[in-house]
């Protein structure tokens, strides 16, 4: 994979939030590559900067937030530095995105099907008429849906309904925030599979927000963690889930409980994530990490290479040689 | 914390043999809603025949998809909505009986609700502490103020926030969502409740701090003496508190048992499919990936028959014809399945 050109590379992209004191930095110099075709899974808790990061990627924030830094270059075209003409040009066409909640995200007085012909019309590329029809049937709900109104959709449909339009051009990478967290587990489960059987059939590439880890296992490439508007880890997904380098992915992991196996009593990870405004000194997880050490409040580690993986914990910094010892004496 | 002994306020049995019946126990529950109008009028049958049943200190968990009932009970139960027919007993005594004003008051200080959404369900302009005080003012009138207080305090720390007197200053948005859950169940503790109804506490949250939460309940059953019903969809976490796991489609609960026992060897097919759409992680990630992509039906006007035929795997002719009912398939394990076989 890495022999090909990414479509999406991003670099050191910033995002602060201007609260007139203090900015509050929400996406920290984030570097990404999304290459064709393939699923990366962004990963954290509410308030981490997942969403803040794809709204910057897309172009869609709005003040006080504002890209302070980097760059996105989308197949080769630098998106922080175009206009809005020229983005909206792009936009659907060759990236799409799907909103968090259909029901906010679709018009409710006009029918889908109008809402489609919107988009359609705001593009100058020349689409079949039942275009509309293919994508309802493509993403499984009948193209007589395209009558009806948003609240006339269960929530499933709604959503379903969201990623027909964002595949009516075709486009080359469809980036979700959460697409499935309105919806319980079954319907869940089922718009996972659906979106990564068009995946494989049509070959866009995705990017996958979402709190809950387990979810994105199954269907991700490449897994990207991140803490307080930082990566903390990036790598393989099979890679990040079964040895996991940063405690806070750990943390993540063994947060829900199986259904199957022995039961045991899971911890979660204690405490709440750190105010961004001002972010503690060192690690920015030291706080809440049970393995922390008298360095993590001092040093601010960089994203360490951990075989396969990319790490940034101070226990794989080059030179760091007693991972395991003094780690169970600053525990207690 | 004074003069509260855990007798002084079951004015709700008058004790009348109630030690022998469960705390709630309800028979063949049900609730109707009408939609539409006029020449177009039909029932949504929202829940049908629901007996269900709550013992002391116990935690059961309802599990189903979105638009199964499940809500709808806890209302019920809650006394939000009146039932069409069937009945509750609380204490061995039926809710209907219940009609003065002390009754029913002292019953919906016994079985609080915990409700969904932490960020809707709190009172903006109101301190944390508003919330708690004026419910202790409402179901406990023999404290004195300074014993309010101390009792707000009390179940604020008892929740797990702390420093408690100073939480109790906030106001909602300066709390995380998932101490704002907190804020809902110390609201519900207050009151000394004898079984919480948790509408879903956990799904709005992240994931690293839902486990807190559960952990809160199981603790609070021990230290409290509370029972729980849990409605959740997320039938991993439901497996993690609970003691019982009753399954709900479509109105009808289709599956109850010990969780373990449930979840171990289901019984129902539907149970089945719930259990297939849980991510886990832990599993090997070529496990076969097969997308259902049904979606429950809207119970109105229905026809005898299992409601689950449509989407089920095993159906045969008899699920055409008759509604099953729950027949005892293991040690307290019932399933309500025409093709489901007993255990050996």
């Amino acid at each position: 994979m890495p022999s090909q050109q990414p479509i999406l590379e991003v670099r050191d992209l910033t995002v602060e939030y201007d609260t007139g004191s203090s900015p509050v930095v929400a996406v920290d110099s984030v570097d990404l590559d999304v290459h064709a075709g393939e699923f990366v899974g962004v990963v954290g808790e509410s308030g981490c900067g997942k969403s803040t990061l794809l709204f910057a990627i897309a172009q869609l924030l709005s003040p006080p937030a504002a890209i302070t830094g980097g760059s996105v270059h989308f197949q080769g075209q630098d998106l922080v530095a175009m206009n809005e003409k020229k983005l909206a040009a792009l936009r659907w066409r060759d990236y799409s995105v799907v909103m968090q909640s259909a029901m906010n995200a679709l018009n409710p007085v006009k029918s889908i099907g109008s809402q489609f012909r919107d988009a359609i019309m705001s593009h100058d590329e020349r689409v079949d008429d039942d275009r509309p029809a293919e994508v309802m049937r493509m993403v499984g709900i009948d193209p007589i849906h395209l009558r009806s109104y948003p609240h006339q959709l269960s929530g499933g449909m709604r959503q379903r309904a969201m990623i027909a339009m964002a595949l009516l051009f075709t486009p080359d990478m469809i980036i979700m925030d959460e697409p499935t967290s309105a919806l319980d587990v079954v319907a869940q489960r089922s718009l996972m599979v659906q979106i990564k059987e068009l995946q494989q059939q049509l070959g866009f590439a995705v990017v996958f927000v979402t709190h809950d880890m387990s979810l994105v296992s199954h269907f991700s490439d490449q897994l990207m963690v991140m803490y307080a508007g930082q990566v903390v880890e990036f790598g393989a997904t099979r890679a990040v889930f079964d040895h996991p380098a940063h405690p806070y992915s750990k943390g993540l992991l063994d947060a829900f409980p199986s259904i199957r196996g022995p039961k045991q009593p899971l911890t979660g990870i204690p405490g709440t994530p750190p105010n961004l405004a001002h972010p503690p000194s060192g690690c920015r997880f030291h706080p809440r990490c049970p393995v922390a050490f008298e360095d993590c409040p001092k040093i601010e580690p960089e994203l360490y290479q951990v075989g396969p993986i990319q790490a940034r914990c101070l226990l794989h910094a080059p030179g760091q040689t007693q991972p395991a010892e003094p780690v169970q004496e600053v525990t207690s | 914390m004074t003069d509260v002994s855990v007798d002084s306020k079951s004015s709700t049995g008058q004790d009348s043999g109630a030690s022998t019946a469960p705390l709630l126990e309800t028979k063949k529950l049900t609730r109707h809603f009408r939609v539409g109008r006029g020449l177009s009028r039909q029932m949504l049958h929202a829940v049908d025949d629901v007996d269900l049943t709550i013992d002391r200190q116990e935690i059961v968990a309802l599990a189903g998809e979105s638009g199964s009932g499940k809500s709808t009970i806890a209302r019920l139960l809650a006394g939000v909505y009146q039932p069409t027919s069937g009945e509750i007993y609380y204490q061995g005594r039926p809710t209907s009986s219940m009609r003065s004003r002390k009754d029913q008051l002292a019953y919906r200080g016994d079985v609080p609700m915990v409700f969904q959404d932490p960020f809707s369900s709190l009172n903006p302009a109101f301190r944390v502490s508003h919330g708690i005080l004026r419910s202790l003012k409402l179901h406990r009138p023999e404290l004195t103020r300074a014993q309010r207080l101390e009792e707000a305090e009390r179940v604020v720390e008892a929740v797990g926030l702390s420093p408690a007197g100073d939480i109790m200053h906030r106001y909602p948005y300066e709390l995380s969502g998932g101490q704002r859950q907190r804020v809902g169940f110390a609201q519900a503790l207050a009151h000394k409740p004898k079984l919480i109804l948790a509408d879903e506490p956990v799904s709005m949250l992240d994931v690293s701090i839902r486990i807190g939460l559960l952990n809160l309940m199981s603790e609070l059953r021990e230290t409290e003496g509370v029972s729980f019903l849990y409605i959740t969809h997320d039938i991993a976490s439901a497996r993690y508190v609970a003691d019982r796991l009753a399954i709900m489609y479509a109105g009808h609960i289709v599956e109850s048992g010990p969780a373990e026992s449930v979840l171990a060897n289901p019984k129902h097919p539907y149970t089945d499919l719930l259990l297939g759409a849980v991510p886990d992680p832990r599993a090997p990630l070529t496990a076969a990936v097969e997308g259902d992509t049904g979606e429950p039906p809207k119970v109105i006007d229905p026809t005898p028959g299992c409601r689950f035929r449509w989407r089920c795997p095993l159906v045969v002719d008899e699920c055409h014809q008759t509604t099953p009912t729950l027949r005892i398939l293991g040690t307290n394990h019932e399933a309500a399945c025409h093709v489901a076989e007993p255990d050996a």
